[in-house]
């Protein structure tokens, strides 16, 4: 079981948790292109190492937070908070 | 290549199985290819046989940084099926059933398809709704589907609860659809494209693409470069990886998807028996295990590993569905990374450099569409224009909207 760091709560069960996948994903500006737009709405970085990505905390206090994961081992490398930017954490990558 | 046949078999049983020739070669590996495949799973192996025996290109390497089958094709649950809803994707799967079916045949090994029929629960009056619109679509499709009162259901699979937690409306049923043996099917491909002349070399990473003037020039590879000019991308669960080498951004999302299987019971479950709303389906292997599966891990990852929660979900499932299952201890239980696109459906052909190719977004699904990724992958190389089974399967689909969104459709895609 993974457990994660809730940065309201502390560390609980996977389960109590749903995943919000990539943080940090700005809208361009409406006057894009087709193929900006569809990269906002379709791709995302999908790392293999460091991903900084969402987390709700449904089953807990009901709060958005971020964490940085790596994808290979599952190591949670930073917790922070809505709104903050992207910590500077590199993992090995495995 | 030396056929199989009964008297073969006979041989080789009388000889106390020691002169058995190998399956494939273990060629060295040269500098310069026609054609390049990165990966020795069922897509690479079935693109190299086609490019071979359809094409007559048979200058062809397939390098795989493992060994061959050590990925998602040999740790599937091994259903296919063509019951799509978009009229895209059933002529696609359709085709790769076919070849399923002439598989053995053609390929010369017995990959043991066992077509049992894949039947789809209704657990209430609207996902019956659902189903009847679906099953529907699919007899548009001119592809066999059957609608499924309760009591039909209960004859077909007689150990299902009926009115219990999840109670039994319905279904319907696709008596094509079954299963084979996942890891016959990987080394029928690989023995008949090594004979044809295909070097398949395990052990061997791909680290980086060369790439001038927009063209694909060659590999980096933990053996050496090589140089190639046509190569085509077949890593699955590492699509995003591979496609970042060449600059391209995928929308796929890599994550993983579990499998387990009981201690073998005597046989009792003769089909495929799957529930898309409690996200389960399961089958009885011809050693008598129960195979079971379900969703996959909700967060992006590359570990292999599959996490307790949803193996809980998924067993709780099967027990409420199956109580007689209960008794049963899990033997084993092990993953896979899927590559999955936001809307289900493969992602083939060219990509914006010349000569390089991409045939991924297998997601969970990517094991019943070998033969015709395969196929299909072979005719878009050897001619450097998508085969029109997957003209619509294309990168571009997702700046243009023409997406084919089977996951809205038809759910679990297994
Ligand atoms: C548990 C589970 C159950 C499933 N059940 C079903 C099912 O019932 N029906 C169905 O249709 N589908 C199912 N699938 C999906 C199906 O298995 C996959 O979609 C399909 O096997 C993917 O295509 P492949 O066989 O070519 O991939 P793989 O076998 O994964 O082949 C890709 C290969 O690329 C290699 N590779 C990666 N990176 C590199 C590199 N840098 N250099 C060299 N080689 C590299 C890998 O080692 C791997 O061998 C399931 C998947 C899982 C995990
Ligand atoms: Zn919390």
């Amino acid at each position: 079981m993974m457990q994660l760091p809730c940065p309201y709560c502390g560390v609980r069960d996977e389960d109590e948790f749903r995943f919000g996948g990539q943080s940090h994903i700005t809208r361009p500006d409406l006057n894009c292109s087709d193929a900006e737009w569809a990269d906002y709405l379709f791709c995302r970085d999908n790392p293999q190492g460091v991903h900084f990505e969402r987390w709700l905390h449904a089953f807990g206090c009901g709060r958005w937070f971020n964490l940085a994961r790596h994808t290979v081992t599952h190591e949670i490398l930073a917790c922070y908070r809505m709104g903050e930017p992207k910590p500077n954490v590199t993992g090995d990558a495995a | 290549m030396k056929r199989y046949s009964a008297l073969s078999l006979l041989a080789g049983a009388l000889t106390g199985h020691r002169r058995w020739s190998q399956a494939w070669r273990t060629p060295e590996l040269r500098k310069s290819y026609d054609v390049v495949l990165v990966g020795a799973g069922g897509h690479g192996l079935a693109t190299a046989y086609y490019l071979a025996k359809k094409h007559g290109i048979r200058n062809i390497a397939i390098l795989e940084k493992g060994h061959l089958g050590g990925g998602s094709v040999g740790r599937n649950t091994q259903v296919t099926r063509s019951n799509y809803f978009w009229p895209e994707s059933a002529a696609f799967f359709d085709h790769s059933l076919k070849l399923y079916e002439s598989m053995s045949v053609d390929l010369n090994f017995n990959v043991m398809l066992s077509q049992r029929g894949i039947l789809t629960l209704a657990h209430s009056h609207h996902d019956l709704e659902a189903l009847r619109r679906w099953a529907n679509a699919i007899q548009v499709n001119e592809i066999d589907s059957e609608l499924l009162t309760p009591g039909d259901v209960k004859r077909i699979a007689p150990l299902i609860r009926m009115d219990g937690r999840y109670p039994v409306h319905g279904g319907f049923i696709q008596r094509r659809g079954g299963i084979s043996r996942h890891d016959a099917v990987a080394w029928a491909y690989a023995r008949a494209a090594s004979a044809l002349g295909v070097d398949i070399i395990q052990q061997c990473e791909v680290t980086g693409l060369t790439i001038a003037g927009n063209r694909i020039r060659g590999v980096e590879t933990s053996r050496g470069p090589i140089t190639t000019s046509k190569l085509a991308l077949c890593v699955a669960g590492h699509t995003s990886v591979l496609a970042a080498m060449a600059g391209i951004r995928v929308p796929v999302n890599s994550m993983t998807l579990q499998a387990m299987v009981s201690e073998p019971i005597k046989p009792c479950l003769d089909t495929i028996v799957l529930s898309p709303i409690v996200h389960m389906y399961v089958s009885q292997s011809d050693r008598g295990e129960i195979v079971l599966g379900g969703g996959a891990d909700v967060y992006t990852s590359y570990s292999q590993r599959g996490g307790v929660p949803v193996l809980q979900e998924t067993v709780s499932a099967l027990t409420e569905l199956f109580p007689a299952f209960s008794r049963l201890r899990l033997m084993r239980q092990w993953a896979g990374i899927v590559d999955i696109t936001p809307d289900t459906t493969p992602l083939m052909g060219k990509t914006p450099v010349e000569g390089l190719y991409i045939s991924g977004g297998w997601g969970t699904g990517g094991y019943k569409a070998i033969p015709a990724g395969g196929d299909t992958m072979a005719h878009t190389i050897a001619n450097d224009s998508p085969h029109p089974l997957i003209a619509s399967f294309g990168l571009d689909r997702f700046a243009s909207g023409a997406l084919i969104d089977e996951g809205a459709a038809s759910g679990v895609a297994h």
